[in-house]
């Protein structure tokens, strides 16, 4: 059940751009994550990644 | 769409009390950029004068956690101290006095960061340099910011063992341990500290006894504040030549560190003669101005022996 005390308005469009460039930024973030640990694997493990007993 | 309307206490000004979210740049400003790049720096030369080898790629991921790790303390420092930035002109426009992010977010975000880069730097590097990181987050936001800051006259003083620890982190990124020669380090930049902040200090003593903030002008007083500008300075300026005894820092350096620590000495001086209206501020200021070169040069010296193969030893 909704909180009465709660009170919502609707984003104008200023805060709804502010809000999509957020968006945009954490998108980006993730990827730099991504990349970073992807970099990193290669970087610490080398040539060993490919020649890992299966 | 709806937003939900937050509140982030009541010391703050009514701008402050709602926000929808700020713009990307308001999230950087939170990790006061200007400090990251001079931590940056600072571990890269904690870097540069150890004995060791460490790979580009660590090297550089290492360096960009150490940078968020300094923002993320960073930012809880805004977020414990929106209620006196409110009230200071060089803050009050900081995102959270301003009203662009709440409180909340701020927590949410340096807490995020904090984790996160002591979490990269202890994969890409190892877990001294993580715990390193780790404590000097903890030592700006928990012991500076929350405890030293509103409590002591030596605030700044204590606390300026979080801004000296970067090369230190640097060394332990590099060798795996802590050596002499980030000691030393960490030992010019944390003696370096208070002549540098109490400068400013001396002319925004108003600024700071308006938010309740101990700062050594206003408990000691203006004149035993500028007795230890020129105390300190004259300790700083001996102590930024040991790395010339010790035999990391070469011609280039030892030229930086004479002509810098008189010059440290000489501005201390002026501050403690010029104790009045517009030459005060211009004596204040100088300080101020001259110890950022200071530092900046006497690194920049040490980075470039180390790295661009211009080290010539003073002694031998």
């Amino acid at each position: 059940m909704a909180d009465p005390q709660i009170q919502y308005r609707p984003l104008t469009p200023e805060e709804e751009a502010r809000r999509r460039k957020r968006s945009v930024a954490i998108a980006l973030a993730l990827g730099a994550w991504v990349l970073l640990f992807f970099v990193l694997t290669i970087v610490k493990l080398g040539p060993q990644i490919l020649s890992r007993p299966l | 769409m709806t937003s939900l309307t937050n509140s982030i206490g009541p010391d703050l000004p009514a701008a402050a009390l709602t926000s929808a979210g700020g713009d990307v740049p308001d999230y950087f400003a939170l990790l006061k950029p200007r400090v990251m790049v001079l931590v940056i720096f600072t571990a890269l030369v904690g870097m540069a004068v150890s004995h060791g080898h460490v790979q580009p790629a660590i090297g550089a991921i290492s360096l960009l956690a150490i940078a968020v790790g300094a923002g993320a303390s960073g930012c809880l420092n805004m977020w414990w101290d929106a209620d006196i930035d409110a009230v200071m002109s060089r803050t009050a426009t900081r995102p959270i006095p301003a009203g662009k992010i709440t409180s909340e977010e701020a927590l949410g975000f340096g807490l995020f960061l904090s984790v996160a880069s002591v979490l990269v730097l202890g994969l890409t590097a190892n877990w001294l340099a993580a715990g390193l990181l780790a404590f000097t987050i903890v030592f700006y936001a928990v012991v500076y910011s929350m405890w030293l800051k509103r409590a002591t006259a030596q605030n700044i003083v204590i606390g300026g063992a979080a801004g000296a620890l970067p090369p230190v982190i640097g060394q332990a990124v590099v060798t795996g341990s802590i050596g002499i020669e980030s000691l030393i380090l960490f030992a010019i930049i944390f003696i370096w500290t208070p002549p540098h902040f109490w400068a400013l200090a001396l002319i925004k003593a108003d600024e700071y006894a308006r938010a309740g903030i101990p700062m050594m002008p206003n408990v000691a007083g203006p004149a035993s504040t500028r007795r230890q500008i020129v105390w300190y300075s004259l300790f700083l300026a001996p102590l930024g030549l040991v790395p010339v005894a010790l035999g990391f820092g070469g011609i280039l350096y030892a030229v930086i560190g004479v002509t810098g620590g008189l010059g440290m000495v000489a501005f201390s001086i002026r501050v403690l003669r010029n104790r009045q209206g517009d030459a005060e501020k211009r004596a204040a200021m100088g300080m101020f101005g001259f110890s950022i070169l200071y530092l900046f040069a006497l690194f920049s010296a040490l980075l470039a022996e180390q790295s661009f193969g211009l080290f010539r030893p003073v002694l031998g």
